[in-house]
């Protein structure tokens, strides 16, 4: 090795090395440990103790507050990602209009997305969810017949929902993806299609969504992973009520972890979740060999 | 093509007024909430005004708000969140930018491996490592310390910012480092001088990103930070919707609002970069 090549990879390797060593520390160390964790009991004080798969039978077995859990989150992930994803790719077919002054709309389109999992977001939802507040207002103009009373923050079959138009109303950046995904599908195709006399929606289904499935595939996965994870807007507006219908199992998990302090058995929850995650993303991957259409 | 111009001018009001009408529906929530911080609380429910009626404007609810716990004003707990915040942002735009320089226009041994590792916990739920870290953080003292929310941050911990920065490096030729290299810069000064100008909008945007979602950050705080003189804003505005909401609700959206405040402000002063910036991630190629 020349010289110049010694000190060129002195360089390349030091460069690389606060990534080698935050993947050695704060990627490797943590997942071996937490598999190693949740075969333990491991309480707050006092040591820890191996006893091997009794934390994952006990879940399986007599948790009830798990079922319970593991239904919420199914039921927010299996709704709340295809919304998602319609809306906002809809909200792009939009914001991909020729017109003078669209990006000001681009950018108005992505404040919501801004505030996230903000505090002040789950406060202004509480407010807008509340029996008197605007949207028993709206629904109160289209239904004629007199006030809507619905209770949604409160009423066990209504909760879920105010988090998941929550989640859909922030479609930010998954939108801006499938803009850019848009607009890079090439004008041929249209104008040929338009010559054999396709009609707009007939386009969007033949030409628009086939050319941009791998991005489809992107959102999918990327809104899924998040939507399994969610937190904030259940801990902060719905407090995982009622009837446990919003407790989703990252609040299960902190409660089990830094409430119970528990954590072996919250070790065993989280891996039991990054199961179901692992799993169904392979699903979506597997299933995509079908619909996903490589165009190099 | 075939179409007459009353024929486009119509097209063109439908579209205008599709895009009028979905940035209503999806701004109205906060301008209701804004605009609630100016009513009496009997105001606030029951209307769909975002006006406070005639002559009913208070402003008092902003003053109520600023004192927001009798101890500190919300400027103490802003300032508590910069303090994990900024640093935050740095390491995380610093660390980053070194690892997706390194992976996307360099080639050495371990390469591949480098990239699918990125790859992988880019996919990786960030909740797997929240446990055993509390407890490793636990047992090195970093418990109640800001640098507790930073200090993975220091070593490109993000796979998602590196992934979005190597993305945006794709489309920078290679014959800028060439040349540089030619004139006698070094590595650092390849990187510096001549890539990070032109990385300007990704590097943006993913400072505005770090910074938001940071600012956003409820769970990371509540499990880090325990003492009262280190409690940040999303947590004291939380605490405050607990105590209060039978109280005040003018009073609550007015902290709400001053706590919104930093945020667009931040996003307007990076939204031409940004916009794009977002839209790139999405690798198509």
């Amino acid at each position: 090795m020349s010289n110049s090549k010694k000190i060129k990879s002195i360089w390349i390797y030091g460069m690389l090395a606060p990534w080698v060593i935050g993947f050695v520390v704060f990627k490797v160390y943590p997942i071996v440990v937490s598999f190693i964790y949740s075969l333990m009991e491991y309480p707050i004080l006092g040591d820890p103790e191996f006893i091997g798969l009794k934390n994952y039978i006990e879940i399986f077995t007599k948790d009830d507050t798990f079922k319970a859990s593991f239904f919420a989150t199914m039921k927010y992930v299996l709704i709340g990602t295809p919304a998602v994803i319609i809306v906002s790719f809809i909200v792009a077919a939009i914001l991909n209009f020729k017109l003078k002054g669209v990006n000001f709309f681009r950018t108005m389109y992505y404040i919501p997305s801004i505030l996230g999992g903000n505090v002040t977001v789950s406060i202004l939802w509480t407010m807008l969810f509340d029996v008197n507040g605007p949207v028993n207002t709206v629904l109160s103009i289209f239904n004629f017949g007199g006030g809507v009373n619905i209770n949604w923050i409160k009423d066990p079959s209504f909760a879920i929902f105010t988090l998941i138009i929550l989640k859909t109303w922030q479609f930010g950046s998954t939108m801006l993806i499938f803009l850019s995904a848009l607009q890079g599908v090439s004008k041929l195709l249209y104008e040929a299609a338009a010559i054999d006399g396709a009609s707009k929606f007939r386009q969007t289904i033949s030409i628009t969504i086939p050319m941009i499935t791998p991005v489809i595939l992107f959102n999918t996965v990327n809104v899924l992973v998040k939507e399994f994870q969610e937190f904030n807007s259940a801990y902060l507006i719905t407090k995982g009520g009622p009837n446990n219908t919003t407790y989703f199992l990252n609040l299960y998990i902190y409660d089990q972890a830094f409430q119970n302090g528990n954590y072996g058995y919250a070790s065993a929850l989280t891996w039991i979740l990054l199961l179901i995650i692992g799993v169904l993303t392979i699903i979506v991957f597997k299933s995509s060999n079908r619909w996903v259409f490589y165009n190099d | 093509m075939g179409l007459s111009k009353t024929q486009r001018r119509v097209n063109e009001i439908i579209r205008y007024g599709l895009l009028i009408i979905v940035g209503i529906i999806l701004i109205y929530p906060l301008l209701w909430m804004i605009g609630s911080s100016f009513k009496e609380n009997r105001e606030i429910f029951g209307t769909l005004s975002i006006f406070p009626s005639a002559g009913h404007a208070v402003f008092n609810n902003f003053a109520d708000a600023w004192q927001i716990t009798k101890e500190h004003n919300i400027w103490f707990y802003f300032a508590n969140t910069m303090k994990f915040l900024i640093p935050k942002t740095f390491f995380t735009l610093l660390s980053c930018l070194l690892t997706a320089y390194v992976i996307a226009r360099k080639s050495f041994k371990g390469k591949k491996f480098v990239f699918g590792a990125v790859i992988i916990t880019l996919l990786m739920p960030e909740l797997a490592f929240r446990i055993p870290l509390y407890l490793f953080y636990r047992q090195i003292g970093l418990l109640d310390k800001f640098a507790s929310l930073y200090i993975a941050d220091v070593f490109a911990s993000s796979s998602f910012f590196i992934f979005m920065i190597i993305q945006f490096m794709r489309t920078i030729p290679t014959e800028l480092d060439e040349a540089a290299v030619m004139d006698g810069c070094n590595e650092l000064q390849i990187l510096f001088k001549i890539i990070v100008p032109v990385l300007k909008p990704i590097l943006i945007t993913v400072g505005l990103l770090c910074f938001m979602w940071g600012m956003n950050d409820f769970q990371g705080p509540l499990i880090y930070l325990n003492s009262p003189d280190k409690t940040v804003l999303s947590v004291i505005l939380k605490q405050q919707l607990d105590g209060e909401a039978m109280v005040s609700y003018g009073r609550v959206f007015a902290a709400s609002t001053l706590g919104l405040l930093p945020m667009i402000a931040l996003f307007f002063s990076g939204a031409r970069y940004f916009v794009d910036g977002v839209a790139n991630t999405g690798g198509k190629e």
